[in-house]
């Protein structure tokens, strides 16, 4: 089969763990998007979620640090945080290791890519899950892109990397969905938390529903720092995605900038329907 | 400054449940088998999460031993940015540059 449905949507870990400090209408607002997107996702009949992700220090730290890494476990825990700092209980997740492995299989003809047999989900994935399969019974394949310890890849190999990705979905008879899962401009757990820069957001989701590669891979990581904070690495994910779904329109269904959760929140849908 | 080695004990600290324990049964103990300098030392003991920030920790391995110790969220991003008061910028790593100024 190949790819179902692929889409995008924030992580902040303030989004479930600081709810109560937020404005009801962010919240709600935000939570049915979410919501939208669990419904997109199901009505698609997945057999497997794959999630790409930049996760933080969790699993992945400057001792031996992949540049991507698919899980191929056949079962995750998470969150690593502390539930109550989350507002996440800790839950076992379902993994497809079959899948995986033929997924990473397919994937090495490209791109060079770790695997892990271990992973221990960070808000990075768990608040994208908490939304998505709050049953959690849909099997997860964890993919994680370094966007935090730089040096970090380049993310014309973030676009090669979702391309390899695509086509080894494109190899296997299952259905897959792909979110990518990321911030945009943010510069989280800083003096600067909640600090957003909208007008970049804006452009950079304008570039991503678009699928417009050219300008997606213009941004320097020195230009990124400086207008999108070190958060905004994590549009390796999105361009990932993009990569995966290269020659379609998507749909931003929703962004709003919501300082107390540290980040221009997104849900995001690729118009799958319109692939060559 | 040995900041790779003050991450990776907080990145432990942050993954490793019986770490946890033991570090906050006997700090010394644990902390003896990191190579810190005095300043990382004390700064982990105290704690001084503001301090740990001055000295380049990452705020995504910085924030969940700041939860550990018992600051809520606005008393975390509040202890960074007195440290910035007292202390001038970061001396190292991820956030050098960074202005520190903050939008909330």
């Amino acid at each position: 089969m190949s790819l179902v449905f692929a889409g995008v949507c924030s992580h902040g870990p303030g989004i479930t763990g600081r709810k109560a400090m937020a404005d009801s209408d962010d919240v709600s607002s935000l939570y049915a998007a979410m919501d939208g997107m669990r419904q997109a996702i199901e009505a698609s009949r997945p057999d497997a979620l794959v999630v790409i992700a930049a996760e933080h220090f969790a699993n992945f730290f400057m001792n031996n640090m992949p540049a991507y890494c698919i899980g191929m476990g056949e079962e995750y825990e998470g969150p690593i945080e502390d539930p109550a700092w989350l507002g996440i209980p800790r839950t076992q997740v379902p993994g497809a290791p079959d899948l995986s492995r033929r997924l990473i299989e397919h994937t090495l003809q490209e791109v060079d890519v770790a695997y892990a047999q271990e992973w221990k989900f960070d808000h990075g994935i768990m608040v994208p899950l908490h939304f998505l399969t709050p049953r959690y019974d849909l099997p997860i394949i964890p993919v994680n892109i370094n966007c935090q310890g730089p040096p970090i890849t380049p993310l014309h190999r973030a676009w090669a990397f979702g391309q390899a990705l695509r086509r080894a979905c494109d190899a296997v008879p299952e259905r897959i969905a792909l979110v990518g899962t990321g911030g945009i401009s943010h510069w989280p757990a800083t003096p600067d938390s909640g600090k957003i820069n909208e007008a970049w957001d804006r452009d950079f989701l304008e570039r991503w529903a678009r699928n417009d590669r050219e300008r997606l891979l213009e941004y320097t990581d020195e230009q990124t720092y400086f207008e999108a904070g070190q958060g905004g690495f994590e549009i390796r994910t999105f361009i990932a995605v993009s990569g995966a779904t290269e020659g379609c329109s998507a749909t931003v269904h929703y962004y709003r900038p919501i300082p107390i959760f540290a980040v221009g929140c997104t849900v995001g849908i690729v118009n799958l329907a319109g692939q060559s | 400054m040995s900041l790779y080695y003050l991450q990776k004990l907080l990145y432990q600290l942050n993954r490793e449940p019986e770490l946890q324990q033991a570090f906050f049964a006997d700090r010394d103990q644990v902390l003896a088998k990191y190579k810190l300098d005095a300043e990382e030392l004390a700064a982990v003991k105290k704690p001084d999460i503001g301090m740990l920030y001055i000295l380049g920790v990452n705020g995504q391995i910085l924030m969940h031993y700041a939860a550990m110790c018992g600051y809520a969220w606005p008393e975390y991003i509040q202890a960074m940015r007195d440290a910035l008061a007292e202390h001038g910028n970061v001396r190292a790593g991820l956030y050098v540059t960074t202005d520190g100024k903050g939008a909330i």
